[in-house]
């Protein structure tokens, strides 16, 4: 049961070309759109079925989101989608801008056609240059093909697309900085409400979604809502990719259904490298909290499943680490990401994620001070849940699940000024 | 939602009544419940970026911030329940780790929105034992300093210069805790509203150059001042030490300037104690200037003025005060003259017009379509430019019709045409608007004029102003004919730009005349000047300097020593300036502000009004026993009584006597030019807005000259020749060369428009 949806034409041997998507039945489910055989509401009511829930990280349900925005709206409306994949750990959307860019065209067109939108933008991560390439020709061909662009296939409907590359941010991949960004203006997230869908890109209604969502549309209305809903388990619909690194044997994207063990992901990336224990696993991306080996082992790949361990499914970029991991050094380089990453508009994360940084770093070097564990975790409490974006709770996060679950480590190093474990 | 909805909500406990929609904290500030904050400004966007002003929300689990959260009815907000006071000590805490924490050597301490605040929710050790984050300083101008160490990120300044000065100058580079303020690349903040920066800054990290560690806030004392140099009127706090003005405020005001002021206004008063400025009596002897005591030099006037007798002229600025006008417009009534003037820099008197706003100040906001003939109105009279701005920002209309190209801040529409050509752009538009008569009839009407004529006449609210470009200009009563028949075609309000802090309490006490040609065509026995130096104040200089020259006895009140005046006059006698006096101006509007002096007169200076009542007295003339100014005033306000300004013009005038040259000169009056306080202001003269005298010409023109950038060329202009450097000005348009009025090397030259030659020099 694995590649269902966005890696379904991975077994191709160039997928990414318009007339090998076509041969699986590409761009069919826009014809039956545009032919009228489903309304935009249908696709709504179709997407909510699914239970599809937003793959950039947050896991807002994509039915519902669109719902937000009046079709009958008068003036621009845009669709986005988040290509940014700056989340470490996550690289995902990558292969889905390589191996089948028709689809998350196609998705994107349906999409605009559900909220009335004649316009498309895909922010790609700056540093994907060879994906974009790929998307780039994507959209030509299927310029070209009539499937983008005015009256599409006679249709009447028009809707365009257009990639934006970004600079090298991961502020960039909030959706509101992502908006900024493409504006032209500094990436830096906006305050909300008003959100996106009152208030986006050049202050229109805008729908922006992740590239994974988009790219599951087509397959949703192909094989129905339900369908989709029924690969994976209660409140997480579908299937989802797992961008999983760390020390194993196979690194790499997996499409799974939701719910899957993580054991069984796990023998799938090839296990633990050298036979080694599995000491901790970083289950959705760095800023979602760690949790110790044993219990991963334990957990189903979804979203009930993780939070109930206290972390996120978050992106689904699944870092797992053996027993030579030391994990003050492990958040030393998670805390350094989030140190430079901050975008410095607001006081919490500007001042706070450069203040944890400098202590686990302190802390790693031999300089942690007793009180310092104290410190740290009261500093998270204070960044989290009083910024403007979700960068700061994503920062103060790392920091709080380390605490919880590998302190000791953190008090050796105080104390011994070295690591627990052999590193 | 209706905006004048209200809702009620409880904040502590307390309830209050807010406008639906209205941030928080406009509602708590409002009735008088404070919150902390440091981004938050009411005259700028909201940005939400400190986190100081987190408050606990019922039902809400995190704290919001109260200057991005809009009331809603029955909203329930707790300011100091233990989880808002936790979040603002929180941010506290994190705006203070990197903070230098010098306040004894900052310049802003005792005064500082950070330091205030941190004594009611910073703790009194910091946690913070990392090192602290060190920014270098930039250079932008010789206006304010940096110390970008010391700044907290609210971004006040960036909104300031996008959303106010309409110039984004500034702004945050970088991520993070490397983000900073700056210019990006290298170079000055030049807005001519960039002091205000200084005041919104609520730290130390954005500081006035010229004061900077000059005085301490506790030290200081704060009186109320009127702006002296532009009819805005704008008010003023003035900083006062020991006697002594250490720096200039807004004084907040939302029917005049809010709370913004002009570099011009905060930055003259370094003039105050220059070293030019005159603090004795000098009597000129056998052509030798000598100092003098002030019974000396006040007989020696009195004779000469009762030698002048009924041949007297005065010439005023039309900065005077309403007091200093009246004593002068009866001193010389008293020895039999009528002859006063103040309009120094009209360049045509054909016809009698009352020149003011037209409207109130506020009105110019709420306009929605205008139409300006010869004005830069942004660099003549910034706080009105900014009303403008504000108004073509929520949709107004606005065009312009100049004889130069101006840097806009602001979508508006531009006619540039040569000075003669003017009348004909403003004929045009009065045809298209369906207006009749001479000029009107003949005018070709295209596109632009119809569409400025059309959105004129469609506006529920629209105005024309004439500024000073358009008072100085030859044909300046035809201009203002054509204007009055178009605001009478389309309904539109007719208003002027009066140029001095002055000039419209100037003609409600009757300190105009007949002009100044009236004056200075032949020379009078005797002048009185007051606030004039004749090579930089007067339309026409050279002209000016003849009639001085050749006049019996020349008698200047003046704050400052000046080779101009000491050219011509034969006693010149110190007064008190800006600042040190008191008085009464009436501002565009026509709004009475008066002031009381704020530091006693420099030196031997005296306040003007007791020079004139003195001699006055010394004359023999009645009615000069006035005991105070406010006296003065009570006898200048019942002479005023009833006095009307009307912007249309007496008489139609329809005949052009600029015409068509080979080279017309454009003699502005650049912003730091318009009066010896501001020329004598050293931090101003060193701005890129200080603009010094040279041949502004566009390179075509400048090619058929055979000159090029950087050059010395002649101007010659009604027979006197001036060398000056030749820049090349894209904005200058055919046929035309600007050579700027009021700056150092054109003293010699002609009046502000007219035809002029070029040569190699
Ligand atoms: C700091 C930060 C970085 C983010 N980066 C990404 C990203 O790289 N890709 C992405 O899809 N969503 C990212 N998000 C989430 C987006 O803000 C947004 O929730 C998402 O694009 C919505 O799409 P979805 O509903 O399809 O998940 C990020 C959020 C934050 C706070
Ligand atoms: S939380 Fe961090 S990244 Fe997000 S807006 Fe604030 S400073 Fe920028
Ligand atoms: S004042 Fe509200 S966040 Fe700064």
């Amino acid at each position: 049961m694995a590649n269902e949806v966005c890696l379904r034409n991975n077994d191709l041997e160039r997928p990414w070309l318009l007339e090998q998507y076509q041969s699986r039945g590409g761009y069919e489910q826009l014809k039956r759109i545009l032919a009228g055989e489903i309304t935009p509401a249908q696709v709504i009511d179709e997407v909510k079925a699914a239970n599809l829930r937003g793959r950039g990280g947050a896991g807002f349900p994509t039915g519902m989101k669109w719902s937000f925005i009046s079709r009958e709206a008068p003036g621009q409306k845009y669709v986005v989608c988040n290509s940014d994949e700056g989340e470490p750990g996550t690289f995902k959307d990558r292969d889905i801008l390589r191996y089948n860019p028709h689809q998350l065209i196609e998705g994107m067109i349906i999409a605009g056609y559900a909220i009335g939108a004649t316009r498309g933008y895909n922010y790609i991560r700056g540093e994907f240059w060879e994906p974009y390439m790929r998307f780039q020709g994507a959209i030509d061909e299927a310029r070209e093909a009539g499937l983008l662009g005015e009256n599409i296939l006679g249709s009447g409907f028009d809707f365009d697309l257009h990639v934006h590359l970004g600079g090298g941010a991961y502020v960039c991949g909030e959706e509101t900085a992502l908006l900024e960004s493409i504006e032209g203006k500094k990436g830096q997230p906006r305050f909300k409400p008003p959100f996106p869908a009152h208030f986006g890109l050049y202050g229109r209604p805008t729908i922006i979604n992740n590239t994974e969502s988009l790219c599951s549309i087509p397959v949703i209305i192909e094989k129905g809502g339900k369908w989709f809903s029924e690969i994976g388990v209660a409140n997480s619909g579908g299937s989802k990719l797992f961008s999983i690194s760390g020390n194993i044997n196979k690194p790499g994207v997996y499409e799974i259904p939701m719910g899957t063990p993580f054991a069984e992901l796990l023998e799938m990336a090839g296990g633990m490298r050298d036979g080694r224990k599995c000491k901790a696993v970083i289950p959705g991306g760095s800023s979602s909290p760690v949790i110790p080996g044993e219990q991963m082992l334990d957990l189903t790949m979804d979203y009930d499943s993780i939070q109930g361990a206290g972390s996120m499914l978050g992106s689904g970029a699944v870092i797992v680490m053996d027993d030579t991991n030391c994990m003050v050094r492990v958040l030393e380089r998670m805390s350094y990401f989030y140190y430079e990453e901050s975008c410095g508009q607001c006081t919490p994360c500007r001042e706070g994620t450069g203040w944890l940084y400098r202590v686990v770093s302190r802390i790693e070097n031999g300089q942690g001070r007793p009180e310092d564990l104290e410190l740290l975790e009261d500093v998270t409490r204070k960044i989290a849940g009083r910024t403007i974006c979700a960068l700061g709770d994503a920062a103060a996060m790392p920091v709080q699940g380390m605490l919880k679950h590998f302190r000791d480590e953190f008090e050796y190093h105080i104390e011994h000024k070295r690591c627990k474990v052999g590193a | 939602m209706s905006e004048d909805q209200t809702v009620t909500i409880e904040v502590d406990g307390r309830e209050i009544q807010a406008k639906a929609g209205q941030m928080l904290i406009d509602a708590t500030d409002a009735a008088g419940i404070n919150i902390p904050r440091f981004c938050y400004h009411k005259k700028l966007s909201v940005s939400a970026n400190c986190r100081m002003c987190l408050v606990e929300v019922a039902k809400v689990p995190k704290p919001l911030p109260a200057c991005a959260t809009p009331v809603a009815e029955g909203m329930k907000v707790q300011t100091r329940s233990p989880l808002a006071i936790a979040a603002q000590k929180g941010t506290m805490e994190f705006l203070l780790i990197n903070h230098p924490l010098d306040c004894p050597v900052c310049d802003q301490g005792g005064e500082c929105e950070l330091q205030d605040v941190a004594l009611g929710y910073g703790d009194d050790v910091s946690r913070f034992v990392e090192g602290k984050r060190v920014v270098m300083d930039k250079e932008i101008g010789p206006l304010i300093s940096t110390d970008l160490t010391r700044c907290i990120h609210c971004t006040r300044c960036v909104r300031f210069g996008a959303e106010i000065a309409g110039v984004r100058e500034l702004g945050a580079t970088g991520r993070g805790e490397h983000m900073t303020i700056g210019t990006y690349i290298e170079k000055s903040v030049d807005s001519e509203l960039s002091g205000n920066m200084i005041d919104v800054c609520p730290v130390g990290s954005l500081t006035s150059k010229p004061f900077r560690f000059r005085a301490r806030a506790w030290e200081l004392i704060q009186r109320d001042a009127i702006a002296p140099h532009d009819a805005v009127g704008s008010n003023l706090h003035l900083h006062v030490r020991r006697n002594e003005v250490m720096r200039v405020h807004p004084k907040e005001n939302d029917a005049v300037n809010e709370c913004w002021i002009s570099d011009r206004d905060r930055f003259s008063y370094t003039a105050l104690n220059s070293a030019e400025r005159l603090d004795t009596p000098l009597v000129k002897t056998r052509g030798e200037w000598k100092e003098s005591g002030w019974h000396e030099a006040l007989t020696r006037v009195a004779s000469g003025l009762k030698e002048a007798g009924s041949d007297l002229g005065v010439l005023a600025s039309p900065g005077c005060t309403v007091e200093e006008l009246h004593l002068a417009r009866k001193l010389a009534n008293g020895l039999g003259s009528e002859r006063i003037e103040t309009r120094l820099r009209q360049g045509d008197f054909r016809t009698a017009a009352g020149a003011w706003l037209g409207q109130s100040v506020t009105d110019l906001e709420r306009c929605s379509a205008a139409l300006l003939i010869g004005s830069n109105v942004r660099k003549e009279q910034p706080i009105f430019g900014h009303r403008l701005r504000k108004a073509a920002l929520e949709g107004c209309d606005v065009s312009f019709i100049n004889p130069l190209e101006l840097e806009m801040n602001y979508a508006a529409r531009q006619i540039v045409t040569p000075p003669a050509a003017m009348a004909g752009e403003v004929a045009a538009v009065a045809r298209a608007a369906g207006a009749a008569g001479p000029l009107i009839d003949q005018a070709e009407v295209t596109e632009r004029h119809q569409a400025i004529a059309e959105r004129l006449k469609a506006a529920p609210a629209a105005t024309l102003l004439l500024g000073n470009l358009a008072q100085a200009h030859p044909d300046y009563a035809v201009l203002l004919t054509l204007a009055s028949a178009l605001a009478k075609a389309t309904g539109a309000v007719l208003g002027q730009l009066p140029a001095g802090a002055n000039s419209v309490g100037a003609q409600l006490v009757g300190a105009v005349g007949d002009g100044l040609d009236a004056m200075l065509a032949q020379p009078a026995k005797g002048y009185l000047l007051m606030g004039v130096e004749p090579g930089y104040d007067l339309w026409d200089p050279a002209a000016a300097n003849a009639a001085l020259t050749q006049s019996g006895f020349v008698v200047a009140l003046s704050g400052f020593r000046s080779e101009s005046l000491e050219a011509v006059a034969d006693v010149i006698l110190p007064v008190s300036a800006f600042a040190e006096t008191s008085g009464t101006f009436v501002n565009a509007e026509g709004t009475w502000q008066s002031f009381a002096g704020a530091v006693s007169p420099k030196g031997e200076t005296r306040p003007a009004w007791k020079v004139l009542r003195v001699l006055g007295n010394l004359l023999d003339l009645q009615g000069f026993d006035h005991d105070s100014s406010e006296e003065v005033l009570a006898e200048a306000r019942q002479q005023a009584e009833g006095r009307q300004l009307d912007n249309a013009p007496a008489d139609a005038v329809t005949e052009c006597r600029l015409v068509d040259a080979a080279l017309t000169r454009i003699g502005d009056v650049p912003i730091y030019a318009v009066d010896a306080l501001v020329r004598h202001a050293a931090p101003l003269q060193k701005t890129r807005d200080a603009i010094a005298a040279a041949i502004y010409i566009n390179e075509s023109e400048a090619a058929k000259a055979g000159l090029t950038a950087g050059m010395q060329a002649a101007v010659t202009q009604n027979g006197t020749r001036v060398i000056l450097p030749v820049t090349i000005d894209p904005n200058i348009p055919n046929g035309c060369v600007r050579i700027p009025a009021g700056v150092a090397g054109t003293e010699q030259l002609g009046g502000q428009f007219g035809e002029v030659t070029l040569e190699k020099a």
